[in-house]
């Protein structure tokens, strides 16, 4: 796939709900393929109940050990995922990476007003940091009937969705990723969606959301931050995952 | 902890019932589980108040329309604003005190918990039979400083969303062990965006609430059942699943009231039945 010659690794700082474990299918371990690092605060979890009470200082000394200890070898690409929010962890970890180059921040949203109007802060926030946008993912937009392949609007953009949002904010439309059942199956078996259905249209975008991502950064710089604010959910987060053959 | 829990304000001593929404996941439909509880339970005839603890993205504000109100001053604090013809529901949120409806709040720990004392402390609730807290995802700076606000108060329990993928689960089985831990009780688990029924291959003629309902076959755009199966597993009571529902997320969008404008649609039973059994659990314990 397209990230696949490249040396990946992700962060997961969503100290208080961890998904990525899950979602790789990952039980303990930190690499998923050669080619890709994994580090997150459920690793450290003794069992799947174990809740992260913490205020902010000791989330932020958590994500600096991440930066600091972890030993995360020669990469191409960082992806950090954030829980939701303009908080602790946003600004821990701009300010943490400062010294290095951030290339960027994806934003991801659903059609609806409701979760734009969280997202303009979200942009706001990256304004105020000074935080590089790479551009906004719909995620979640129309779904398309398995039975009779009409489209319907679950989640209606009633103000025009990302792309009137992002023309109106001049930040770049990734793509849209419409609501596929198995993207949801796939996250909670750890399997990589892309692989399972390589030709489906949520692959396809995926695809190209990837693809809009490696042109809009510079493969010479190394960090990209994966934000979302309301809605952090399973498939807004696939969009990072490859395919997990390696290419010979 | 204790000490700061000892002084009593009287702004809440009106209210009898505190509610918390609370979720691992963002997204999963805290805010709107929350403001369709208090239209059913305000369409029910009781005064019901919102309390909106999510400072970076309050969402409550615009499901029900009130967007571009304020808050005013009176002598015993912040007046909360009132929505609707007859003024039925009171809320407090971040969102009426942004200069601009974008602006993000960029702010650590220690002022999100000083706003959210003085939310407490601070807003002039009046009488009210229920005050239902709407809470950011998590367990962490705004959750220990919202319960232990609230602990002296008449806090009833909290009611956890969750969407059915085992990812979202994943993070209330976290949730659980901060009630837990919090000594917070769990007056049971909502599965939100249960199932979908495609409008397109339904039959429109039969569109009959549950029976309707029960009759379609669902798409189960996430995997289903999640919730049921944790709240058997953890011991506690399962509140119920509430389907995708266009007609819902569009009510939302546009601040109308769903549980008033449509009695038949598919997350309408639902939510009744939830609404039931929080009013029967506030009957048990008053």
């Amino acid at each position: 796939m397209i990230f696949c010659l490249d040396m990946v690794a992700l962060l997961d700082i969503d100290i208080c709900g961890p998904s990525v474990p899950k979602m790789m299918g990952l039980e303990g371990e930190q690499y998923v393929e050669e080619n890709l690092g994994v580090m997150s605060v459920g690793f450290l979890l003794s069992s799947p109940d174990d809740a992260v009470i913490w205020r902010g200082p000791k989330k932020n000394g958590l994500i600096k050990q991440f930066l600091r200890d972890v030993d995360w070898g020669e990469i191409d690409y960082l992806i950090v995922d954030t829980p939701p929010g303009t908080s602790d962890e946003h600004l821990s970890i701009v300010q943490y990476l400062s010294a290095t180059h951030i290339d960027g921040a994806v934003i991801v949203t659903t059609p609806q007003e409701i979760s734009l109007q969280d997202v303009r802060k979200e942009i706001n926030f990256c304004h105020k940091v000074k935080l590089p946008i790479i551009g906004v993912v719909e995620n979640m937009s129309g779904f398309v009937c398995p039975k009779c392949k009409n489209e319907s609007q679950i989640f209606p953009p009633t103000t025009g969705g990302a792309e009137k949002m992002c023309q109106n904010l001049n930040v770049s439309l990734l793509g849209k990723v419409p609501l596929d059942p198995q993207i949801g199956k796939s996250c909670d078996s750890g399997q990589s969606f892309l692989s399972e259905a390589p030709e489906s249209p949520a692959a396809l975008s995926y695809r190209s959301i990837i693809q809009s991502v490696k042109i809009n950064i510079l493969p010479l710089h190394n960090c990209l931050l994966h934000m979302s604010n309301c809605v952090n959910m399973a498939p807004g987060f696939c969009f990072l995952l490859f395919d997990p053959k390696p290419q010979d | 902890m204790e000490g700061m829990g000892g002084e009593r304000n009287t702004n809440l001593l009106g209210v009898r019932h505190i509610l918390l929404v609370l979720s691992g996941k963002g997204g999963v439909g805290k805010s709107t589980i929350c403001t369709e509880l208090a239209l059913a339970l305000r369409h029910r005839g009781h005064r019901v108040g919102i309390l909106d603890v999510d400072l970076c993205g309050p969402s409550i504000p615009r499901m029900l329309r009130v967007q571009d109100r304020a808050v005013h001053q009176c002598d015993s604090g912040w007046v909360p604003v009132f929505v609707g013809q007859d003024r039925g529901i009171a809320l407090m949120s971040i969102g009426f005190l942004l200069e601009r409806p974008d602006d993000a709040v960029v702010w650590r720990g220690p002022k999100k918990n000083a706003l959210i004392k003085q939310f407490v402390t601070d807003v002039a609730w009046g009488d009210l039979d229920f005050l239902i807290v709407d809470t950011p995802p998590g367990t962490s700076d705004e959750h220990i400083s919202t319960v232990e606000a609230l602990r002296h108060y008449k806090l009833l329990g909290a009611i956890l969303v969750t969407t059915p993928q085992a990812v979202s689960v994943g993070d209330v089985r976290r949730e659980l062990t901060f009630c837990k831990k919090t000594g917070l009780r769990v007056l049971g688990i909502v599965e939100n965006m249960s199932s979908f029924v495609c409008p397109h291959c339904s039959g429109s003629g039969i569109r009959d609430s549950l029976l309707f309902f029960l009759l379609q076959e669902c798409t189960n755009i996430f995997s289903k059942g999640g919730g049921e199966e944790l709240a058997k597993h953890a011991g506690v009571p399962f509140l119920g699943c509430v389907p995708l529902d266009p007609q819902l997320s569009q009510s939302l969008e546009e601040g109308r009231d769903f549980i008033q404008e449509f009695p038949k649609s598919s997350a309408f039973p639902a939510l009744a039945h939830i609404t039931q059994q929080i009013l029967d659990t506030s009957q048990q314990s008053s």
